[in-house]
């Protein structure tokens, strides 16, 4: 009888934590290994708009970005609501673009400068204008792969 | 306590530390690979007046105009853009019989060899007072119709999409051969005006 009351006072074993420590690395190293930080800080607002037909970037080294929209809310008063282009950090006109693609190119592998892919990631309240302009520069420069960035939907409408 | 022995480091606080950076981590992590639309600019024109040159007739081009206002006129007929796709594809498929649709001539496919083409070509021109999200909508339209087209006779002729032809090129020179088919008898033409700013809008 004394046996049984011996255990009764020791209740449940407490369930062994030993483990969690690798489980929480096994998690840590996976988004240690998926993530990429933001390399740039948006000035201006983008939303990107809906397309069913979109295809994935493959080399995200060999992508560079182009920003165009209005800028944020707390850069409006300095610099207004008219849509304006980002490159890199900094405000930019579409002058700027040559010296901007012959940075990119330059940063990248000889073999490798022709199939670098601009991405235009414009805000879908924007007009053409500007947009066409962007395009006509960057015909002028030969950096013609282009893609207008836009997220998967699968149905659009009116 | 004759006995010492050297105390085990307490590694109960290892889990709050690779949680803290776990934290960090999922908190700076972007997932989102970007996506988007892939095309290719033209290049730019080597001699303007060549531009003038060239003479295209007009039953074989499909003209899509898009306004300030961002309305579609479609060949001559104001549409929705819901109904823009079957258009193009109606377009892009052709029709030998009829004079109203582009002609055809005779090129070099794989797999069928020599065999009349359709001569067609897609035209956009967008006004500067465009939206983007417009543009992007009647590009989609554009490029889901081409697509579809293929993916129709794709199916038809080897029983497999398109797309699926696409996906499997890497592992046989015959399915290879059969997506270039495809590809060459529905020749992705889309061709971009100089843009004219007519709207009025900046």
């Amino acid at each position: 009888m004394s046996k049984f009351r011996k255990n009764n006072s020791k209740g449940q074993p407490a369930i062994s934590t030993a483990a969690l420590p690798d489980i929480v690395f096994m998690l840590l190293f996976f988004f240690m290994v998926t993530t990429t930080m933001r390399e740039t800080t948006l000035k201006v607002k983008v939303v990107t708009p809906k397309a069913t037909e979109v295809e994935k970037m493959e080399k995200k080294s060999l992508v560079s970005y182009i920003y165009i929209g209005e800028p944020i809310k707390s850069l409006q008063g300095a610099f207004g609501t008219a849509p304006r282009i980002q490159l890199n950090d900094v405000f930019a006109t579409k002058e700027d673009l040559f010296q901007f693609v012959e940075m990119e190119k330059d940063k990248r592998d000889e073999a490798e400068r022709n199939m670098i892919t601009w991405s235009l990631k414009v805000d879908q309240d924007t007009k053409m204008g500007i947009v066409t302009e962007v395009k006509q520069e960057m015909r002028k420069v030969n950096a013609l792969k282009i893609n207008y960035s836009s997220k998967k939907t699968d149905r659009i409408v009116d | 306590m004759a006995k010492r022995e050297i105390s085990e480091i307490n590694a109960g606080s290892m889990a709050d530390i690779a949680f803290l950076l776990l934290i960090f981590f999922l908190v700076t992590t972007t997932m989102d690979t970007d996506t988007g639309l892939l095309r290719r600019l033209p290049p730019p024109p080597e001699d303007i007046n060549e531009l003038e040159k060239i003479d295209i007739k007009q039953r074989n081009i499909f003209e899509v105009l898009v306004n300030a206002n961002d309305q579609l006129l479609a060949k001559g007929e104001y549409i929705q853009v819901t109904e823009l796709k079957e258009k193009v594809k109606e377009f892009i498929k052709g029709d030998p019989s009829n004079p109203e649709m582009p002609e055809y001539k005779d090129e070099e496919v794989p797999i069928f060899g020599t065999i009349p083409v359709s001569k067609q070509i897609v035209s956009l021109q967008n006004d500067n007072g465009t939206t983007y999200q417009m543009y992007i909508k009647v590009q989609n339209e554009l490029i889901a119709a081409y697509r579809e087209v293929r993916n129709e006779r794709a199916l038809k002729e080897f029983g497999k999409s398109y797309d699926e032809l696409v996906k499997l090129s890497e592992t046989s020179e015959t399915i290879k051969n059969q997506a270039d088919a495809i590809k060459a008898i529905y020749p992705q033409r889309i061709s971009e005006a100089e843009p004219k700013a007519i709207g009025g809008a900046k």
